[in-house]
């Protein structure tokens, strides 16, 4: 008796929820849907969906959209439990590589438009993507590293000229500390990357003071951190910080513990705290959502990093967002198809922060001067090398980073970090 | 927030609302419907199987034959190749700032002694005063309210309260505002590797920020024993001419001891697998690194399975004599009643 009730009470709820999968499949349109794991939150997020929509309500398909500021890890979670995205954005390509090496990433050469990707991107997108001489990863979004940002208002009022050669930057440097203000502001939090804004410095200086080859062969582990090329590297972002961090406003406790996006924002502040930040072009979202007063041109600017070395003039560290298929659907084809195009690229552009790789992108599209220019110096660049330290091996990123970190900690024990660095080199690219 | 995702899913919804209710329920009646089949003098020795069976199951699946795995991966390469003792050698080598060696130092002295003793000192000492007054119940919940916060939530508020602007600046972390208004210059809490790069002060902030979170949990175990101790032989103390410290000292403290050691082992273990705390606020830099935060930094970020199985193996190995003697304790607590 008692027990009948609870089996009928079973039957029921059972019933119930059958019919809420019979309704919940018939809701469904048969577009069907797409799975995408990417980084990007808050105003980067909206932005994203931007460019998503032209495709959904053309497409009709349905977009499950997740970030995660530890995308790593999410990522190999999911691909190692055999349930991967249908596609990924990373910041860097050195997750996804890992993943292609190992089999989990499918090959695009036939399963998106290679005749148009060929005609629209330079060799150089491709090459980068391109692993054992098939193409697995592309990229959507790309922006310049090595900008020194400043506030031509500041600029303007204690009559500092914008520096054009790699000497007048430190002359301005010194002028500007010889007024009691420090020049720089460096910011080096970022959660599990803490430390790689420094790294961008690094790289930086290694291509434009010791050339592409030397930065090549540091990439591929066969240059040594030790060796003179690279220590001279860090010993030169040394005077850019000053002794013991003099030139950088807060000194290391500032630098270690404000995160990457606030360190350039205290330009802006009565009377400024420093006067040069540098960074990638996308920074222009976080001082404009810091203070949204800010308008580019007279509010912000920038000028690129000057040569070090005349020889390497007119070097550039560049670097992007690349995405990889981890499912072979048609819903994931048609989005590859769609995300390489300049139209998809174009709407992301408008909204600010970001350069376009498609050559078909017009210059107009670009909403400022200022990513205009950026998206110039991309085109203009006469020597491109990309970001380094993504595309180390992890183990050899992480160390990298963590070298940053130590280095900024305590100047003085460069040689032993450096011995470190060789340290991991030696077991990373095994 | 879009809950259409768990619609996506419907099947293995159904299966986990209804099918999971309905499988322990058939287990549990066949069962007992096997049982009531044997022999009566059979069934004292197969009932209780059945009952503890599916968490030996459970136990085995989830726990045991994993750590089998664990200890034979510790012993490979990554490509499945026997390698000895080589990975252990990586984890143990250039003693004391590479390898593994930070991690084991701030787990098994800072984490271990400083996180365990301020947990029990704050917690007998709360529990101990707020026996007293007459508003202990709103008190003690109030303590134990951040036991309800997520750590990675409690991480956050900690990192805030950390905050740190340079001196002249406002400032925005509530110690700095504290440490400034007194007229010192601001300490970046979390970076700071105070004493001469030792980093013992960064270590006790994180340690401080877990404190914070778990001593609502000491305190209403350590309170529930210390209601458990008759007042007849505090009163008998009294008369006897006792004072109020030395009753703490001679009655009290003795018979709270057992309650003392679990709460206190208990901790040791939370202490050796600090992970949530240090991977919000400073992600293992600036020498905090603990080695639960290793393992998942080898094991995602560096794609080295085999070095994170030789960190966990480590890991257990410094667990293992906390749990023994934390069995036995409870074996004698058993014994004593």
């Amino acid at each position: 008796m008692h027990s009948s009730s609870l089996v009928r009470a079973l039957v029921v709820a059972m019933a119930a929820v059958f019919t809420a999968v019979a309704c919940g499949t018939s809701s469904t349109g048969n577009a069907g849907s797409i799975k995408i794991l990417a980084a990007w939150s808050g105003q980067e997020q909206a932005s994203f969906f931007a460019v998503l929509k032209p495709w959904e309500d053309k497409t009709g398909i349905k977009v499950n959209y997740e970030y995660s500021r530890d995308l790593d890890a999410l990522l190999t979670t999911r691909v190692g439990a055999g349930n991967p995205p249908d596609l990924a954005a990373a910041p860097s390509p050195t997750t996804l590589t890992n993943f292609a090496k190992q089999g989990k990433v499918i090959a695009l050469d036939d399963k998106i438009d290679m005749t148009s990707l060929k005609a629209n991107y330079s060799q150089s997108w491709i090459d980068l993507g391109t692993i054992n001489g098939k193409l697995y990863e592309t990229f959507s979004w790309v922006a310049v590293k090595g900008l020194i940002w400043y506030d031509p208002k500041n600029f303007q009022a204690k009559s500092y000229n914008v520096p054009n050669s790699w000497q007048s930057l430190m002359d301005l440097q010194s002028t500007i500390k010889g007024s009691g203000v420090t020049p720089w502001c460096v910011a080096l939090e970022s959660g599990s990357a803490s430390g790689w804004p420094g790294s961008d410095w690094l790289k930086e200086i290694v291509l434009s003071q010791s050339g592409p080859s030397v930065y090549d062969g540091w990439v591929a582990g066969t240059q040594k951190w030790t060796s003179p090329e690279i220590k001279s590297a860090f010993t030169t972002w040394g005077q850019v910080l000053g002794a013991n961090d003099s030139n950088v406003y807060g000194g290391k406790q500032f630098m270690l513990a404000t995160n990457f996006g606030d360190g350039g924002t205290h330009m802006f502040d009565n009377p400024p705290k420093c006067y040069m930040h540098n960074q990638a072009s996308f920074i222009t979202t976080f001082f404009t959502s810091a203070v949204p007063s800010l308008q580019p041109v007279t509010d912000f600017n920038f000028f690129p990093l000057p040569d070090i070395t005349a020889q390497y003039a007119g070097a550039h560290v560049v670097a992007g967002d690349s995405w990889a298929m981890f499912r072979d659907t048609s819903q994931a084809r048609s989005l590859m198809n769609y995300l390489i195009t300049a139209d998809a690229q174009t709407i992301w552009v408008k909204r600010g922060g970001k350069i376009s790789p498609n050559k078909q992108t017009a210059l107009d599209a670009y909403p400022d001067p200022l990513t205009k220019e950026s998206a110039q110096i991309l085109v203009a660049t006469k020597i491109a090398k990309y970001d380094a330290t993504d595309q180390m091996p992890a183990d050899m990123r992480a160390a990298a980073w963590k070298a940053v970190l130590d280095f900024v900690g305590d100047q003085s024990k460069l040689d032993s970090i450096l011995k470190t660095l060789d340290g991991v080199q030696a077991t990373a690219y095994k | 927030m879009d809950f259409s995702i768990l619609l996506s899913d419907l099947p293995t919804l159904v299966v986990v609302i209804v099918g999971v209710p309905i499988v322990l329920a058939a287990y549990i009646v066949g069962g007992e419907y096997v049982v009531r089949r044997l022999p009566d003098k059979n069934r004292p020795q197969v009932r209780p199987w059945i009952w503890v069976g599916p968490a030996i199951f459970l136990v085995a699946a989830i726990l045991f034959i994993p750590a089998i795995f664990t200890v034979i991966q510790s012993f490979q390469d990554n490509q499945g190749n026997f390698v000895g003792l080589q990975n252990y050698a990586n984890q143990l080598a250039d003693f004391p700032s590479g390898g593994a060696w930070i991690a084991i130092r701030n787990n098994i002295i800072i984490w271990l002694i400083f996180y365990t003793l301020f947990v029990l000192a704050f917690g007998l000492a709360l529990a101990v005063l707020f026996d007293r007054v007459a508003y202990e119940t709103v008190v003690k919940s109030l303590i134990f309210m951040p036991m309800a916060i997520s750590s990675v939530a409690l991480g956050v508020i900690w990192k805030f309260m950390f905050w740190y602007q340079p001196p002249g600046s406002a400032q925005t972390g509530t110690l700095n505002a504290i440490v400034t208004f007194f007229h010192h210059d601001p300490v970046a809490w979390l970076q700071d590797q105070w004493p001469n790069g030792l980093a013992i002060l960064n270590n006790l902030a994180l340690i401080g920020a877990a404190t914070w979170g778990i001593t609502g949990f000491a305190m209403v175990i350590l309170s529930a024993a210390l209601k458990g101790i008759p007042g007849e032989l505090l009163e008998a103390a009294r008369v006897d001419g006792a004072g109020e410290i030395t009753i703490f000292r001679r009655v009290i403290f003795p018979l709270m001891m057992p309650t003392i050691v679990v709460v206190g082992t208990t901790l040791v273990i939370f202490a050796l697998k600090a992970f949530d705390v240090v991977y919000v606020m400073t992600n293992g830099n600036y020498n905090t690194d603990v080695l639960a935060f290793r393992m998942y930094n080898l094991l995602y970020l560096s794609h080295n399975p085999a070095g994170a199985s030789a960190v966990a193996i480590i890991l257990l190995i410094a667990v293992v004599p906390v749990l023994i003697f934390n069995l036995r304790q409870f074996r004698a607590v058993e014994a004593r009643r």
